[in-house]
This record gives C-alpha cells, sequence and structure tokens, in this order.
C-alpha cells in the first residue's frame, strides 16, 4: 500500500481552503488550472507508459478535479478515516486521471506516477484499493460501481453516518445491465446519500454511444427509476460544484454531466480513436502548450 | 446395514438461519442481503427481526453481490444469500472483481447447492459452483457436511473478514460431524481407515461413512475425510492419505472437471505418492428430470457406489 506524501496533502489543504474562500471567477479559475495541471501529468505519464485511455480520462478530470479539491471530506493522510466520503470510479479505465487527481492531493508521492503500468508497479492499468490510497474498490470490469456505491451508501444510513457516497459511470458503461439493477435499488430505498455522476461524452470505445445502443433520453431514464437528476456542462467547474453540493431532496440523485472526451486538447476532443491511443511526444509537446494557456 | 441409514436427517439451512440470527443480536455489523429469497434462504425470522438489517434488492444478483462488497468495505460484515445457481452463475464477475480481489469480506452464501432443486432441471442446479469459484484467488470455499458443522462455520465466517462462500445444503443429511471443530482449512477424519480413503464433502460426507461401514464387513478399512473447506485444500491430509493408504476416491454433488476431486488430484500427481484415484461427482453433463435422491442415484453417488469404488480400488 501506497502511503500519503505530507507536503502535498498540506499544499492539498492549502488550495481547497483557497478554492472555497475565493468568489466565483477565482474559484473557477483555480479549479480549471489544477484539472489543466492533472491532465498534463496524466498525458505524460501514458505517454511514458505507452498505454492509458487517454480520450475518457480528459473528459473526466474535471469532474475529478471538482470533488477532490471542493467537494469530498476525505483526508490524504487518513485514507481510512471511517466516516470519509466515499468516492468511487466506476469507469476504471480512466485510472489515470484518478491517479494523477490522488497524487495531486497527496494520497501518495507524485513520484509514483512514473511507474505506471509497469513491472509490480501499484499503479495498474486499473484501480486497486488494497495498494492505492483513495481508492475504495478494485473496478475495471464495467457496470461494477453503482452497485457497490449503493452498498456503501446503505451502509452510510444504518450507521447513521453523514458520509456520503459519490461514484462516476462513463456513458456507455450504461449499457451493462448492472446498473439498472442498482439505480433500482437505490430509486426504491430513496438513498439520498448518494450521488452517481455520468460523464456523458457520448463515444465508447468503438462508436457515438447512439449509434451503438442508444442512451438517451438518459434524464428520463434515471428520473424513471426514482432519482433526482441534473445535467450540467461537466466541464464548467462551478456548475458541477452546485450539482454536487446542492441540498439532497429524498431521492438519490444522478448529475448527468455533458462532456467532451480528449477534453482540453484540441486533436483529441470529441475522436473516437482517442478512446486508448497513446500520444506520441510531439503531440504531447502540443498538447501541453494548449494545456498551458 | 449402517444406522445412518436410518438418523434423522436436516436441512442445513434451518441450522445456518439460527446461527445467523443468534449472532446478530450480538453484533450490529452483521447485515443479510438477498435477491427475493427470503423465504428459500430461510431469512424469514432475520427479517423479523432485524428488518432493517435486511437487504433485499430484488430479483438483482449481479446488484446484490456488489451491494454486500460495499457494505464490507464500510465496516459491515454482509451475509449475500442466494440460490446458489444464480448466486454464482449470474454473479461470477461481481464474485471474482468485488469481492475476491478487492478483498471485501463479504460472505457469500450459496443455498439449496447441488442438485437440491432436482426436477426443476440443470438452470437450478448449481453444480458447476465448485470448479468456477475455485479458480478465483483469495476467495475461500466452505461446504458444511451437517448443520453442526453449517452453524461453526457461519460462526467462523462471521469473524474471519475474508472473502468467502459458503454452500448451505438444502437436501436433508443426517449429522455426522459430532463434537469435533471446524476449522478453516482443514480436513477431518471422520474414521480412520489404512486401505482406501474417501475423501468427501458436503452430502456426499454421510454416504461415505456408510460405504465405510459396509465395506468393513467385507474386510475392507476405509478412511473417511471430510473435506469442508475446499479452498484453500487441507494439502497435509490428502498427501497423508496417500501415504497412509492405498488409493483415494473422492466423493462430490458437483461437477469432476474443477471441484474437490480435481483439487485433490493436483495435490496427488505434485506429490512423491501417487496412489490410484478414483473421481465420483457429474462428469460434464446435464442432468435428466428426476428428483434429488433419484438423481444422486442416476450419477453414481449413493453409498453404494462410494463402497463399490472404494473396494474395487482396494483389490486392485
Amino acid at each position: 500500500m501506497l502511503v500519503a506524501d505530507p507536503r502535498t496533502a498540506a499544499a492539498w489543504r492549502r488550495l481547497r481552503q483557497e478554492i472555497a474562500d475565493a468568489g466565483p471567477e477565482r474559484r473557477r479559475e483555480l479549479l480549471r488550472e489544477r484539472a489543466n495541471q492533472s491532465r498534463a501529468t496524466d498525458l505524460h505519464m501514458i505517454g511514458r507508459a505507452g498505454l492509458g485511455h487517454v480520450g475518457g480520462d480528459m473528459s473526466v478530470l474535471d469532474i475529478l478535479t471538482t470533488l477532490f479539491f471542493a467537494v469530498l471530506r476525505v483526508d490524504p493522510e487518513q485514507p481510512a478515516w471511517a466516516d470519509r466520503d466515499r468516492f468511487v470510479l466506476s469507469k476504471g479505465h480512466t485510472a489515470g486521471a484518478l491517479y494523477s487527481t490522488l497524487a495531486a492531493a497527496g494520497f501518495f508521492p507524485a513520484a509514483e506516477l512514473e511507474t505506471f503500468a509497469g513491472p509490480l508497479s501499484a499503479l495498474n492499468g486499473h484501480p486497486n484499493r488494497v495498494k492505492v490510497p483513495g481508492v475504495e474498490t478494485n473496478t475495471g470490469p464495467l457496470g461494477h460501481g453503482l452497485p457497490i456505491a449503493v452498498g456503501m451508501a446503505v451502509a452510510g444510513r444504518l450507521a447513521a453516518s453523514e458520509r456520503h457516497v459519490y461514484v462516476v459511470l462513463g456513458d456507455g458503461e450504461l449499457q451493462e445491465g448492472s446498473n439498472w439493477e442498482a439505480a433500482m435499488t437505490a430509486g426504491h430505498r430513496r438513498l439520498a446519500n448518494l450521488t452517481a455522476v455520468v460523464d456523458r461524452n457520448h463515444l465508447q470505445q468503438g462508436a457515438r454511444t447512439e449509434e451503438t445502443s442508444a442512451l438517451d433520453p438518459l434524464d428520463d431514464k434515471f428520473r424513471a427509476f426514482g432519482w433526482d437528476v441534473q445535467v450540467v456542462d461537466g466541464h464548467d467547474h462551478l456548475a458541477l460544484l452546485e450539482a454536487f453540493t446542492a441540498p439532497r431532496g429524498e431521492r438519490p440523485t444522478c448529475v448527468i454531466a455533458n462532456t467532451t472526451k480528449g477534453r482540453g486538447v484540441s486533436f483529441m476532443e470529441d475522436r473516437v480513436e482517442w478512446h486508448h491511443k497513446v500520444p506520441t511526444a510531439e503531440q504531447i509537446a502540443l498538447a501541453d502548450a494548449e494545456l498551458a494557456r | 446395514m449402517s444406522a445412518l441409514v436410518r438418523a434423522e436427517t436436516f436441512d442445513c439451512r434451518v441450522a445456518f438461519a439460527e446461527e445467523l440470527i443468534a449472532l446478530a443480536r450480538a453484533d450490529e455489523r452483521i447485515v443479510a442481503v438477498c435477491n427475493d429469497s427470503v423465504g428459500s434462504s430461510n431469512l424469514v425470522g432475520f427479517q423479523k427481526e432485524f428488518p432493517d438489517r435486511l437487504i433485499n434488492v430484488g430479483i438483482a444478483e449481479q446488484d446484490m453481490v456488489g451491494v454486500g462488497a460495499g457494505l464490507a468495505l464500510s465496516g459491515y460484515v454482509p451475509f449475500v444469500c442466494g440460490a446458489s445457481p444464480f448466486l454464482t452463475g449470474r454473479a461470477l464477475e461481481q464474485i471474482k472483481a468485488d469481492v475476491a480481489y478487492s478483498q471485501a469480506p463479504v460472505v457469500l452464501c450459496g443455498m439449496s447447492p447441488g442438485m437440491a432443486y432436482g426436477e426443476l432441471g440443470p438452470t437450478h442446479h448449481s453444480i458447476e459452483d465448485l470448479s468456477w469459484l475455485r479458480a478465483i484467488a483469495g476467495l475461500g470455499i466452505v461446504v458444511p457436511a451437517d448443520p453442526t458443522e453449517t452453524r461453526a462455520a457461519v460462526r467462523w465466517a462471521a469473524a474471519a473478514a475474508t472473502p468467502v462462500f459458503l454452500r448451505v445444503g438444502r437436501f436433508k443429511v443426517p449429522a455426522v460431524t459430532g463434537e469435533r471443530p471446524f476449522t478453516f482449512g482443514r480436513a477431518t477424519a471422520l474414521r480412520d481407515g489404512s486401505d482406501v480413503t474417501v475423501v468427501a464433502t458436503g452430502t456426499m460426507v454421510s454416504r461415505a461413512l456408510e460405504a465405510a461401514e459396509e465395506a468393513a464387513d467385507q474386510g475392507v478399512s476405509i478412511r473417511v475425510l471430510n473435506v469442508s473447506t475446499i479452498a484453500p485444500l487441507d494439502e497435509e491430509a490428502i498427501l497423508a492419505a496417500a501415504r497412509e493408504t492405498r488409493a483415494i476416491v473422492t466423493a462430490e454433488e458437483a461437477t469432476t472437471t474443477g471441484g474437490l476431486g480435481a483439487a485433490v488430484a493436483a495435490v496427488v500427481i505434485s506429490s512423491e505418492t501417487r496412489v490410484p484415484m478414483r473421481m465420483l461427482g457429474i462428469h460434464r453433463e446435464f442432468a435428466p428430470t428426476g428428483s434429488t435422491a433419484y438423481l444422486l442415484e442416476h450419477f453414481g453417488l449413493t453409498a453404494a457406489d462410494i463402497r463399490t469404488a472404494a473396494v474395487g480400488l482396494a483389490h486392485a
């Protein structure tokens, strides 16, 4: 098991406070900068490793950054704190985005990122809770995160805890039936302590979701399963923040975050081939320049 | 004739439920998760006493196992109960990824396993479970032989904090383990013998004991080893049987492709003492229509079949 990096964790605490104290424009800017730094970190990591899921990493990073830098009640130096909020990345193939975010929050030293996907690295191509602090369950096969998050939400309620459970789902992943079993359970049990965030980038590995097995109208589907639904711009940090922290009613919340696969790197945006293509050194340099803007 | 033939027999689900309720009274972390199987998993009493701690997700096994994992990762001790064919077949990937690989201490309770649902046919039989689950790293597999061992296994599982599959029998069996303690990972010799060892599990244990009694009348001495932990297997007990007796017969209400027999064979073949073996079980076939008792006879899993196999090897 990796251990926390106290200096980075302290920096994370200061940045969280700064974000919390800032006015809207400054808050947006701080979150945007932080997310783009994680994008660059992730691209370099994927370039070094020669593998990764770059498109989905880029689309989910504003969601992850908003959660870890402005929402989740977690402590990188006490990853097993019983009453922490729970975060589950159901779309486990975007492990690179999660590792970049966790390292930036000090859950483990950033130097570890250089081992990504290498022999015996703690940082597998899909996240492992036994090896990486901040990872709550091992994901990778699709359609697993939501049922587990439902179990965590049931546990939070049984324990009469204030903790909230957040789970990030890919949109293509919603073609797995297990999600809808869990969506029924969450709706039926009125798990108001559960928020599912759909990274709605409209692309799956081979094609657009709507050309493969259409998901729309996705908001109506979740509503029909007993959820409150919010549809937001998944790259607008303030809109995400508001959706994640708005007072909850009596039902679970689904935030459909409309995103762009490959977001932040012009030549990757909304291109199906960038699902898991590996950028060249030249492409990484171009991406760095765009992300530094 | 063996006294076991006339002995009172028990549905192990009763002992399972009684023990679970007793434990739940003392430990608030214990919860039950099921798939519309409150009745068939014998959880009516649990639900009555602990309505908030019985999480019935409906007919949704993938969700059931995932929910169990989420509860376990949050400090609860979930007993996830469903008919064994659906729990293991429908949610196999959840068992692998969410429970075993994630090291989530879930107690997976496969109810009514083997051919307990006789006439309902192969869709409802769970004879593949041992083969499937034995291939998964980090998952304990426990098959109690009678009510006493079922109680002990439930007590152990509640405290073990490790992923485990517990096969809870519905087909009635006599009490055979007596006061011998259940120890996870340990096989127990219920009868000593010097010619042949019968290695049996679950419903086959009482039949193996009957076979041994009857073989004794024919001058053949049979050791009966109750393997209630299929994984990790008690390799020492198997190796001792290979050294101290001349042959081994395995008996299980499961396919022989990867269950107890295959596990025992792998140990024997890799050892210095390679004794002849016979594997009794179901040889990769779907069952015809018939009651459980009929099907056990059909597949050669009676005490007489076990005796014939053992005596045959003794005289070989």
